[in-house]
């Protein structure tokens, strides 16, 4: 295994949904590559496409989305690859963390029978090894009296510790990738910070890539290396963490870091809000850029033509969707 | 996520709730068949009579228990006492509709107070409430009426209350239930944030939004009923010569059923096509209401 | 001196539950807080889920029995009156919820919403004349009139919170009681509406109880901020103290473990590992004494034995906090992303 090896490879993704009153397009030509061991957050408002973008790769979207475009896990092209196929990939080589630990949990089972099938039925290992790696998975999501636990159910458990049993099941195939949608919005934010940190070091143990959702910039800029901001469907920022967060390029992502109330500077009077509304996910695509009616930087061109992701800088890769980044420089 | 989207989508479109239900049930094509057969039947229990040159209890002695034709307008036939059987099977439609939607309309009125009540006020008197509820429920429906009839004679009125009285506790059943759901929520709170009296509560916030499932349970309801009553008529214990109703006819039918089946014939298969339009008119409902009120 | 626009004291709101073991247990939502609240300002009050903050705002409406203490609007003690008595607290303290959707009847249009404080509370003002004071609430809290003919489903988030807005104004409330107003809208969204409530604020001169588990609008939005923990206060001080120099542990724990987008930032900090141990404690069986003592790292035996009593700062500052061992004054403190000694 190189440095450089690709684990995901999703070129012009497209995400449609056949609605009564015409088609829905949820996520409009999405690329973006993730090597082994890295992690890209894709962030934005809701409806931006953000998790059907992650659904899209889980092979979930339901049955009324029309995909296009190609998602390849480690070469094996995902999209129109058969139902069995594609559930064996899903359950061994993609782990998932959702939002709700509730749901992802069967509540008649306990904690540690539910890891331990996971194995046993993928794997087909012993009732005695299943156990050993659900134990030792549980001390790396540093699940302390493990074996207390073990024999718990899951509304035993509080909700951080349910969450750190959903991660420790997205993990414990030792899949190449994970996929986690909202995995901390539901907790406590004292509670956040420890599950995220265990998350974070459980992966990199592993070399495990993860592309995560989230509403919070906070939550992605400890996490993530890299960050693609969407907008409407698209990718309208791409690049390094440390990048998108320090010198952000399109004018969405600066007033989105702006809006939010800051905890350590001057606490000032007025926000500066984006006016509007965030987008619908669309019926009609319309021409131009979809930002152009909440930024205050649009020009004539912005109504006309679809800015493309170009490179802003080279090394490392920054690339921004406006017109107008010479103008924001 | 899906629903969400389509929701905005239809939301953007200014739709709204109710035209958005209409949409689907109009959209949904056995309900439509549900609705065209049953206008067909409720318009020849009324035109029926208009049509034919015959009334329900003229007896013509020189046709008895003829089988259906065109000569002298018999359509349908005449049963042993040679009365006209298209002029009766309308006038049993009539009595049986009208039971069935009467009953239906008095158990919703009476299920929705008593269950919205209950699920509102909870604590101890829901309790007490509900166990009434559940002794009624109890209570053999047929044994009650057999009783209630024995005592107070055969009474078309007995039959539909005694239907009526029990029919509704399901309804209170299903409102206490969504009444209690809708108490958690956030808007009801707002209400009583405001001081809003239990009443306004009740009639402003909640009972309209749990109306949805009513409507389509009594849509099954009213089939439910019209049956319940056959079944009574058909035991003796419902309606009484010379008035008529399904239940009676095909009662009578059956007795004929080796020299005259179309006695039985004609009244069962009107029955069973109101079953069918009633039940195929409910799923439409519930498929055109229901996925909106889960949000 | 005049008394505050609402005054609550030593407050206890409890519930009958049951624990894990499905025994009958008392949960102690809210326990001996106290607060005060002048014309205008604005207090806010931070916790985590189960710091009985939303039992708060509710016990404030008295929307749920009170236990003990008092509650006081204008110096007049509302804690016990009647149903009948308690219409012009009611008006005089509106709420706007979390869900901007949920809290918003689906079957009524945004108008009906907009005018029911009126048809409850001015019930002789005529029907078309209610109407109008609610269009132009509607215009006054940025939306185009013709929104209410409309129904909740039919707009956005965000135009139903502004809608729920102009439902708490539109009988000219004295005190608005915000509960996660703005936690369930898009960042974009939230920044809109905090600018009009900020906005609304300086017009009415309402006082506004803003309660949020989000630090960072807490912070933006209030002078004085409460944090709670278990039912109880932690901290009481001036929004600017408490986020500059916290006193308490749990404050300080708290304000570290927002994610901050940050990225170098952020990756010290989880690496670091500053955050309080483990989860929340039931609030079922809340521990003896400090009842942040089991994720507390300056715990002593003195934290098992004995709860805190409220005190005032040493240097003088206002406010107070409910510490044994109370944090040094900023300049002694390490800075965030360390661990604490």
């Amino acid at each position: 295994m190189s440095a450089s090896e690709t684990v995901l490879e999703v070129a012009q993704l497209a995400v449609e949904f056949a609605a009564r009153r015409g088609n829905v397009q949820a996520v409009r030509d999405v690329s973006f590559t993730l090597r082994r061991g890295r992690s890209l957050g894709l962030v934005g408002e809701s409806g931006c496409g953000k998790s059907q973008t992650c659904f899209a790769i889980m092979g979930l979207t339901g049955s009324n989305a029309r995909l296009s475009g190609s998602i390849r896990l480690e070469g094996t092209e995902l999209i129109g690859l058969p139902r069995a196929q594609l559930d064996r990939i899903r359950g061994k080589r993609i782990g998932m963390v959702f939002q709700d630990p509730m749901t992802a949990l069967t509540p008649h089972m306990t904690v540690g029978a539910q890891l331990s099938e996971i194995v046993r039925h993928h794997e087909g290992a012993s009732r005695d090894a299943a156990r050993a790696r659900t134990i030792e998975i549980m001390e790396r999501m540093r699940i302390n009296e493990v074996e207390r636990r073990y024999d718990m159910y899951p509304f035993e458990l509080s909700g951080g510790m349910r969450q750190r049993i959903v991660i420790a099941s997205a993990l414990i195939l030792r899949p190449s990738l994970v996929l986690a949608d909202e995995p901390t919005t539901a907790l406590d934010v004292t509670v956040q910070a420890d599950v995220l940190r265990t998350f974070r070091a459980a992966i990199d143990h592993t070399r495990t890539s993860l592309v995560l959702v989230s509403h919070d910039l906070g939550v992605v800029a400890g996490v993530c290396d890299d960050v693609a901001v969407m907008y409407a469907g698209r990718i309208v920022e791409f690049g390094e963490a440390v990048e998108v967060f320090g010198r952000p390029q399109h004018p969405y992502t600066r007033a989105l870091l702006a809006c939010r109330p800051s905890l350590d500077g001057p606490s000032s009077g007025r926000l500066p809000a984006i006016d509007g509304q965030p987008p619908v996910p669309g019926v009609v695509a319309p021409a131009g850029c979809a930002f152009r009616n909440r930024c205050g930087l649009a020009v004539d061109a912005c109504a006309q033509q679809l800015p493309l992701l170009q490179a802003v800088r080279q090394q490392p890769p920054h690339l921004a969707a406006c017109h107008r980044v010479e103008a924001l420089a | 996520m899906m629903r969400e989207a389509e929701r905005l989508v239809e939301a953007a479109a200014g739709e709204s709730l109710l035209r958005a239900a209409l949409a689907r049930f109009l959209a949904n094509r056995s309900a439509i068949v549900g609705l065209v057969l049953l206008a067909l039947i409720i318009g020849f229990a009324f035109v029926a009579p208009l049509l034919s040159p015959h009334d329900m209890e003229t007896n013509d002695w020189e046709r008895i228990q003829i089988a259906p034709t065109a000569e002298q307008s018999h359509w349908f036939g005449t049963d042993a006492n040679g009365r006209d059987l298209f002029v009766r099977v309308a006038a049993g439609a009539r009595v049986s509709l009208a039971i069935g939607l009467l009953t239906t309309m008095v158990s919703v009125v009476i299920g929705i107070l008593y269950g919205a009540v209950a699920g509102y006020v909870g604590g101890r008197a829901d309790q007490f409430m509900m166990r009434f509820v559940d002794v009624l429920y109890a209570l053999p429906l047929f044994f009650a009426i057999i009783i209630l009839v024995t005592i107070f004679g055969r009474n078309i009125f007995l039959v539909f209350m005694a239907i009526g009285a029990v029919e509704w506790l399901t309804i209170a059943r299903i409102v206490r239930g969504q009444t209690l759901a809708a108490k958690q929520t956030e808007y009801v709170e707002a209400a009583r944030s405001l001081g809003a009296s239990p009443l306004r509560i009740i009639f402003r916030h909640i009972v309209p939004n749990v109306v949805g499932p009513v409507i389509v349970f009594s849509t099954l309801l009213i089939p439910t009923v019209i049956l319940v009553e056959s079944f009574l008529s058909f035991l003796g214990l419902g309606v009484q010569e010379p008035s008529t109703s399904w239940g009676l006819l095909i009662s009578q039918g059956v007795g004929s059923l080796d020299s005259a089946p179309w006695l039985l014939i004609v009244p069962a298969a009107f029955l069973a096509a109101t079953m069918f339009a009633f039940n195929f008119i409910g799923d439409g409902l519930r498929d055109a209401l229901d996925p909106r009120d889960g949000t | 001196m005049t008394a505050p626009l609402l005054q609550v004291d030593d407050l206890s709101v409890q519930f009958a539950a049951r624990n894990a073991q499905g025994e009958r247990c008392q949960l102690r939502a809210v326990e001996h807080l106290s607060l005060t609240l002048g014309a205008g300002e604005t207090l806010g009050v931070v916790g985590e889920s189960g710091c009985g903050k939303s039992t708060l705002a509710r016990a404030v409406l008295r929307l749920v029995p009170i236990h003990s203490g008092s509650l006081q609007l204008d110096g007049l003690d509302y804690t016990r009156v009647d149903e009948r008595g308690l219409t012009a607290i009611r008006r005089a303290v509106r709420m706007v919820f979390q869900d901007p959707l949920a809290s918003l009847n689906p079957r009524r249009t945004v108008l009906e919403a907009v005018r029911e404080p009126l048809d409850i509370f001015e019930p002789r003002r005529s029907r078309s004349e209610r109407g109008k004071v609610a269009r132009a609430m509607l215009e006054r809290v940025g939306l185009d009139p013709s929104f209410g003919d409309r129904y909740p489903h039919e707009l956005s988030g965000g135009q139903n919170q502004r809608a729920s807005i102009a439902r708490a104004l539109v009988a000219d409330p004295r005190l608005v009681i915000c509960d996660e107003s703005v936690s369930a809208l898009d960042v974009s969204i939230q920044a809109q509406i905090l600018n009009l409530l900020a906005m609304l604020q300086r017009e009415t001169g309402v006082a506004l109880l803003f309660i949020s588990h989000d630090l960072s609008v807490v912070r933006h939005v209030s002078r004085r901020v409460l944090v709670m923990y278990l039912g109880r206060a932690m901290e009481y001080r001036e929004s600017a103290g408490i986020f500059a120099d916290p006193r308490h542990p749990y404050s300080r724990s708290l304000i570290d473990a927002v994610p901050r987008a940050e990225p170098l930032r952020e990756r010290a900090r989880l690496r670091a590992g500053a955050t309080p141990a483990g989860d929340l404690p039931s609030p079922l069986s809340p521990p003896s004494g400090c009842v942040y003592r089991t994720r507390c790292n300056r715990a002593t035996e003195r934290c098992t034995d004995e709860a805190p009593a409220l005190q005032a700062c040493s240097d003088g500052t206002p406010g107070s906090y409910a510490c044994h061992h109370p944090l040094e004054s900023n300049l002694q403190h390490p800075p965030a992303g360390e661990a604490p000694p």
